[in-house]
């Protein structure tokens, strides 16, 4: 078929302009939700105050228990024990 | 005095430090921001350094009961049993970790999965270990039975957790055909985290360790001395 120069030109741009909007798509992966609210509000620290806690009675359980058994292996808790 | 030994307290120190450090930089550090993961990212300096615990107290567990048949001695028994004990709480953990994970990136707690059934099966091959000790009644017979099958558990393990999957289709990161998260998705600021994770794990599973040797050979001395 036998296009005129305009209508090839329409053609053309038609093209170009269909490959331009698809470019606008990426704009979804700019925004992935985190819980950046959630820290600015300052509830992290709380989350942080827990852990932080249990982490502490832990280490001190395991301190008293590592001191106990010292002074098991040295003789002297024999008569301590309750 | 030995530098690294039972009683000394640096290491037990330096691994709760390790676990402090982990924790806040767990909750409160740089993390990549990735779709479908979003915070549970962070996830990987528990869930992952707890199997990779429970992976090094195994081995410990197989070396000593190679140990044990080598020269005989009962304490290496004890080691290698309390080893097995303390690993099994890492996996335990890692596996309850690994599930509430599932739940909220994958949709469900558990998926039929082969990486998923392999920790399942090695819990339950070192579940039967300990079943395997209680069974038999004399001491030097329960520690050399023991001995070989840590040997074989420890193989099997690393064959249900780091081969298999990798051969076939698995959800998991780093398995059937997933790039792993140290490949990709593992930044700088994760890296700084997770190897001192897995350190401060690792000290404390052997601080528990060492505690529970230490009252067994206690209990024996003083079994034997009346």
């Amino acid at each position: 078929m036998n296009l005129t120069m305009a209508e090839k030109l329409i053609r053309i741009l038609l093209v170009f302009s269909l490959l331009l909007t698809s470019s606008g798509l990426y704009a979804q992966t700019d925004h992935i939700e985190m819980a950046d609210t959630f820290r600015s509000e300052g509830k992290i620290y709380v989350v942080i105050f827990c852990a932080f806690l249990v982490l502490a009675i832990m280490a001190i359980y395991l301190f008293a228990i590592d001191r106990r058994i010292s002074r098991m292996e040295k003789g002297s808790s024999r008569l301590n024990i309750d | 005095m030995k530098i690294f030994s039972a009683k000394t307290w640096w290491w037990k120190i330096l691994g709760m430090v390790l676990l402090f450090y982990t924790y806040y930089q767990g909750f409160l550090g740089e993390v990549p921001r990735m779709p479908i993961l979003n915070e549970t990212i962070r996830n990987l300096y528990f869930h992952v350094t707890m199997w990779m615990t429970m992976l090094v107290l195994m081995l410990c567990n197989a070396i000593y009961g190679i140990l044990y048949l080598k020269n005989g001695r009962l304490t290496n028994d004890f080691v290698a049993a309390e080893c097995a004990r303390t690993a099994m709480v890492f996996g335990i953990a890692g596996l309850l970790t690994g599930m509430l994970w599932a739940n909220y990136t994958w949709g469900e707690p558990w998926v039929n999965d082969p990486q998923l059934n392999g920790t399942a099966a090695t819990l339950l091959i070192y579940a039967a270990y300990f079943i395997l000790r209680n069974a038999v009644a004399d001491e030097k017979q329960r520690a050399r039975l023991a001995g070989v099958y840590a040997i074989f558990a420890f193989v099997m393990m690393i064959v249900f957790i780091m081969v298999l999957p990798k051969m076939t289709d698995s959800l998991h990161p780093g398995k059937g055909g997933n790039p792993g998260f140290n490949k990709y998705d593992l930044d700088d600021a994760m890296r700084r985290v997770f190897y001192p994770a897995v350190i401060g794990w690792t000290l404390l599973g052997v601080w528990m360790t060492s505690l529970r040797v230490r009252l067994k050979k206690l209990e024996t001395d003083e079994s034997d001395n009346g």
